[in-house]
């Protein structure tokens, strides 16, 4: 299973709105998302199980995820350098298998980004001081809607409407549904061998 | 053809453009795809569920090294899930029709490892892996660079990748190191410099005189911790030592085609005067033997100095701090010399070559293993073990009382048997030093060079290894 639209192709992502969670921190790894030893499988299907494992066992019950108050939360607002450390896919994996659709937060690491673009999934860059309001708003207020707009890059909640960023690239990925790059990348078809033909380490020396 | 001067990175890219993506991503192509056992399974199954074959299989080259156990690589393994991830490697790379390098080949090792000394690695070529720390290869003038399992699948599928273009930043280490301070010091410093997101939508160029002096397996472990500063690849222009690393390697050519080869390599280099979206120098006498004392690599001070205090961080990290101090469990403000430690691990993709070994072999050479103190060697391939057991370095760690294992990823990650037990506390040459990562949920890292963690491992406790060689 590819994506959050698995089986479907060219899904234009425009909105994503949905209820909020919070997990506070900056610099969070993907080892902390997902540890490597829930990744010793060859299917994504479990990942949504161990996501934040060892540290909701070390909270012991106190951790966000496990809040009754963010249940079914689709919207996750994190800090800064989030998803930083291992390439792992199984990290932002475990997290739409959790869930979630789209991150909110002060900044992402590259590959987690492209990663989550990859899935459908969205993340969206506030700076540091709307993402402190917008963490007080949904901790008050957990039930209320968050609302994300790709193509104006806002996030609209009872704290009012945020300007963010979504880079370009990404943006447009999403907006024409050519995140699932695998037939994006085909249409150039000989192409890719007329490439490789000029190239000497490939064609030999 | 315009004769501005360009840099490796524009030379390379625009060598592989195959053409503009709408949205401002280029489509690049791969010339070498390098596969493990981890990230692949999902690509190979998502490539069969879109019935498509491997587009390039003579590019694209496997091993194991993530899940592989260290005491005995005999199969079945001990572990029926990494058995299960073996087979599935062996089942995909049979059906793709895939060269893999397992333990029966004699080149099985880290993939970040085998590369270089298989001659995959050329200057000027591109090269994609599932896995962070692809950026390694760069230390030959190659585009390297880690992706996710959605992005293997593209890769099988196309041998292309859609990428938005970094920016390039030139880092300049001027000056000679002092002995006892090595690349890995080197990386480190550069981190705590930039920040462990600084290089976020950079390319790192890392360039100067303390650059240009180290040889091969230093560039590599250089260029391996780009990403642990942000930045998704990094890498040294190619330089004679370069060319003569690669001659006579396996899939490098011979004879005239190596005439030919080499001076294409040359001529990749970045040119004088070529330009630079940022500059930012260092001054190697500076740099020391450097350990870190948190949770991320960023958090780290050299060997003289004492672990931060909240007080004494910006506003910006001081809840950071805060949380690596209480985690990590360390005396703010004491000298991090002197800290205890459990375990000593000496391996990885980082650190898992053979000068590597012969740094770390000199300072076992001085002592004993300290009591209480768990010490393994983890050789980055079979063909490190080989050459280190050849010249009997093997019998110098056994001497010493360390352990000498077969080649893996090993006690880096820990998805195999070797694990930090409890709230342990490993002197570790590996690049990451996250809650977890060393497999006790409450286990400690301390990262730093071979030797340094050799001379914790006799000493039971960090000191600074220019006291010991
Ligand atoms: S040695 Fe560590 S960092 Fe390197 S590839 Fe293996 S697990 Fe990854």
């Amino acid at each position: 299973m590819a994506g959050r639209m698995a089986g479907r192709k060219r899904v234009e992502i425009e909105h994503i709105e949905g209820r909020g969670c919070v997990i506070r921190g900056d610099d969070i790894d993907t080892d902390r998302i997902i540890p490597a030893r829930f990744m010793k499988v060859v299917t994504f299907d479990d990942m949504g199980l161990h996501l934040f494992e060892d540290a909701r066992k070390a909270a012991k019950g106190k951790h966000p995820l496990d809040d009754e108050s963010f249940a079914g939360a689709e919207i996750l607002v994190v800090g800064r350098n989030f998803g930083c450390g291992s390439s792992r896919e199984h990290a932002p994996q475990a997290l739409m298998r959790f869930g979630f659709l789209a991150f909110v937060g002060e900044s992402f690491a590259e590959i987690f980004a492209g990663n989550c673009t990859s899935l459908g999934l969205v993340c969206v860059a506030l700076d540091e001081a709307e993402i402190e309001e917008l963490r007080g708003s949904i901790e008050l207020d957990p039930s209320q809607n968050i609302a994300i707009d790709v193509a104006a890059q806002t996030v609209t909640s009872r704290a009012g409407v945020m300007q963010g960023s979504i880079p370009d690239g990404t943006r447009g990925q999403l907006l024409e549904g050519r995140w699932d790059a695998t037939a994006v990348l085909l249409e150039a078809g000989e192409a890719i061998e007329r490439r490789a033909d000029q190239l000497s380490y490939v064609r030999g020396y | 053809m315009s004769d501005q001067p360009k840099n490796l990175f524009d030379k390379v890219w625009e060598a592989h453009r195959v053409r503009e993506l709408p949205g401002g991503q280029t489509q690049l192509f791969i010339g070498t795809h390098l596969v493990h056992e981890v990230t692949s399974p999902q690509a190979f199954a998502m490539l069969r569920e879109l019935g498509l074959p491997v587009r390039f299989p003579k590019r694209t080259f496997a091993t194991v090294d993530h899940i592989i156990p260290t005491d005995s690589q005999v199969r079945p393994f001990g572990d029926p899930l990494a058995e299960q991830m073996l087979s599935e490697l062996e089942r995909n790379c049979r059906e793709g029709e895939i060269t893999l390098f397992d333990p029966a080949s004699g080149h099985q090792g880290i993939v970040h490892v085998i590369g270089p000394e298989l001659g995959l690695t050329l200057p000027g070529s591109t090269i994609a892996c599932g896995d962070s720390h692809t950026a390694t290869h760069g230390a030959f003038g190659a585009i390297a660079i880690g992706i996710g399992t959605s992005q293997v699948r593209d890769v099988l599928a196309s041998q292309c990748l859609a990428l938005a273009r970094p920016k390039v930043r030139r880092i300049e280490v001027s000056g000679a190191l002092q002995p006892g301070v090595y690349a890995k010091d080197v990386i480190l410093a550069i981190i705590r410099k930039l920040g462990v997101n600084g290089g976020v939508g950079y390319a790192y160029e890392y360039a100067g005189e303390a650059v240009e002096a180290m040889d091969m397996e230093e560039r590599l472990t250089l260029c391996n911790m780009s990403i642990e500063g942000g930045a998704r690849c990094g890498y040294v222009n190619p330089d004679e030592k370069t060319i003569d690393y690669l001659r006579g390697r396996k899939f490098v050519p011979t004879g005239e085609a190596f005439e030919r080869a080499a001076s294409e390599w040359r001529g990749v280099a970045s040119d004088r005067g070529a330009e630079y979206d940022d500059v930012v120098t260092l001054d190697a006498i500076k740099i020391e033997p450097t350990i870190t004392w948190g949770i991320h690599p960023g958090h780290n001070i050299g060997v003289g100095e004492r672990i931060p205090t909240p007080a004494g961080a910006s506003d910006e990290e001081r809840a950071g701090v805060e949380e690596a101090l209480e985690y990590m469990d360390l005396d703010p403000g004491a000298p991090i010399a002197g800290t205890p430690v459990d375990v000593a691990f000496i391996g990885s993709c980082t650190n898992g070559r053979i000068s590597d070994l012969r740094e770390a072999a000199r300072v076992a050479k001085t002592g004993k293993v300290r009591d209480g103190v768990r010490a393994i060697v983890v050789p980055g391939s079979q063909a490190v073990a080989r050459q280190a057991e050849e010249e009997g370095l093997d019998a110098v760690f056994r001497a010493a009382g360390f352990e000498w294992r077969e080649p893996g990823c090993s006690m880096c990650l820990a998805m195999n048997p070797d694990k930090l037990i409890g709230r342990e506390i490993c002197a570790s040459s590996s690049n990451r030093n996250f809650k977890g990562r060393q497999g006790s949920p409450t286990g400690r890292t301390l990262l730093m060079s071979p030797a340094m963690v050799a001379a914790a491992a006799l000493a039971g406790r960090v000191v600074d290894v220019r006291e010991v060689i």
